[in-house]
């Protein structure tokens, strides 16, 4: 059911195809409801909450948990944004990054309870530097995870507190979230590595070992 | 990071638009750092930066060397008044020895044109111009721009004045370029002594301060720089403040909403009335802040990755 035709946003980054669709409009709201919907039940992390997105698609789904945090009864939660660029542990040594944006810390995190909000969870290494940079503007009294999507394959002692869907991947496939906001619409994708020859896309073979 | 593919900032003359535009918005993105309770973060750890300032800066120097630690690069500074170029060692022997302790890049301030350049040829860090003679001064342009940008929200249409010492101004050439680059239009003035040759290929030049600050979005006020002139350009400074110096009255002739720059040093009352310098219009002080956002634009796009070309 690869969903690539539709002729909405689903164009995958050069050197990917899409393999087959993980979360169309309506998962994925019904995801981040079930996310708010835990976060308010655990009293200690709705009170004094500050969700916090890393950019660039955290952000937006930061900013509509906050909407559903409020709607299930907690007190509405400051968002901030949080760009990790500066903190990354390859800055120097991996090819082009994208373009600086702005971090923004909505007040004092200082014995606030810290939502980091982010699409995927993969190595960990993003949220290893989103914990250093958020330390460096405060001490907050705890700091939770929300993922839409845990794709596996950590490379370090990192573990979501809230998570959309859980998924196998394989290294060489990516997940795709796109955001009504930035994208158009509403889905999360799995890709996979596009042949060497672009043109050649009929020739694909099935191989076992893709989980 | 992306947008910018080049080792150095030699000057702004050879840069895209496309270039320019990513100094700018990474700049953008840096800016609020300066105004987090821990003003650090990691990026540039481990790498070596050296200040090399053979003509005097209190502005210049002082804002890469912030830039430089707030990025959290090792810098060090050497003023060539405290340094072995008063034993008579050459620029050449003064940066080979530099670089001998393999920093990852200089900054240079020198009185001769073209002095960043020769560096970039024989150096393998990278090198940023901070002022090669009368030549550019292209951070200074970038920061100039910032401000542009941010007060009016846009650089293309808009109408800048630039008025003073054209002969001496290396920050003069360098807004020239970058301003015409991005779409605004700019008039230059002077007195016809402190007119540069050929410069009237690049901008239009008049010698009326009125008709250049006529309906001007920006004015950018060039001091009088005393300190290379060898004759006698103009008869006093009174008289200079007369003909050419912004005063309030001037100021009105140009839009409601104009915003004066100046790259400081200031002459209060020769090139600018202290009325004017201090008034609602100025953006010198937020001119200062963009400095060192812009100076952490270049080191970070230089030093992170995809800096090299």
């Amino acid at each position: 059911m690869a969903g690539s035709a539709k002729g909405a946003p689903s164009a995958a980054p050069p050197g990917f195809r899409v393999r087959r669709e993980l979360m169309d409009a309506e998962r994925l709201s019904r995801a981040l409801a079930r996310i708010a919907h835990q976060i308010v039940e655990r009293r200690r992390d709705a009170e004094g909450l500050v969700l916090v997105g890393v950019r660039t698609r955290g952000v937006p789904l930061a900013r509509r948990l906050a909407v559903l945090v409020a709607e299930a009864g907690a007190p509405p939660p400051p968002v901030g944004a949080l760009d990790i660029t500066l903190y990354r542990d390859d800055l120097t040594t991996v090819a082009p990054q994208p373009v600086l944006r702005r971090t923004e810390i909505p007040g004092s995190i200082d014995g606030r309870t810290v939502v980091l909000v982010d699409d995927v969870l993969y190595t960990g290494r993003t949220i290893r530097a989103a914990l250093d940079e958020i330390i460096d503007f405060g001490r907050p009294a705890r700091i939770k995870l929300a993922v839409l999507v845990d794709r596996g394959h950590r490379e370090l002692p990192i573990c979501p507190d809230y998570v959309g869907q859980t998924i196998t991947t394989t290294r060489d496939e990516s997940v795709q979230v796109l955001v009504q906001e930035d994208d158009g619409a509403d889905r999360v994708l799995l890709l996979e590595k596009a042949p060497e020859a672009r043109p050649r896309r009929p020739v694909k073979k099935k191989r076992g070992r893709r989980a | 990071m992306s947008g910018y593919p080049h080792r150095h900032l030699l000057g702004i003359e050879n840069l895209q638009p496309s270039e320019i535009v990513a100094v700018l918005d990474t700049a953008e993105g840096l800016r609020e750092i300066l105004d987090r309770p821990l003003k650090k973060v990691p990026a540039l750890r481990g790498k070596t930066v050296v200040n090399l300032f053979y003509e005097p800066s209190t502005r210049t120097r002082a804002s890469f060397e912030v830039a430089e630690k707030v990025l959290s690069a090792d810098s060090l500074s050497i003023a060539a008044a405290a340094s072995s170029v008063q034993k008579g060692e050459t620029l050449l022997d003064t940066a080979k020895n530099l670089e001998a302790m393999n920093p990852d890049m200089i900054v240079l301030r020198h009185s001769a044109a073209g002095a960043a350049h020769f560096l970039a040829r024989h150096c393998r860090a990278a090198i940023v111009n901070a002022g090669d003679g009368a030549h550019e001064h292209p951070t200074q342009a970038l920061l100039d721009a910032l401000t542009l940008r941010q007060r009016k929200g846009r650089l293309e249409g808009l109408r800048v004045a630039i008025v003073g010492d054209l002969l001496h101004s290396r920050v003069a050439r360098s807004n020239v370029w970058l301003l015409s680059k991005m779409g605004a239009k700019v008039v230059l003035c002077a007195p016809p002594t402190l007119v540069p040759p050929g410069i009237d290929a690049l901008a239009p030049v008049t010698h009326r301060i009125d008709e250049a600050v006529e309906g001007a979005d920006a004015v950018m006020m060039l001091r009088i720089q005393r300190e290379r002139m060898t004759g006698a350009f103009y008869p006093s400074d009174r008289e200079y403040h007369v003909r050419f110096g912004l005063t309030e009255a001037r100021v009105k002739r140009a839009k409601k909403d104009v915003l004066i720059l100046h790259p400081g040093p200031m002459n209060r009352g020769v090139e600018i009335a202290s009325e004017v310098a201090d008034g609602p219009y100025s953006v010198i002080l937020d001119q200062v802040t963009n400095g060192v956002a812009v100076r952490m634009a270049v080191l970070l796009l230089l030093l992170g990755a995809g800096g090299e070309s």
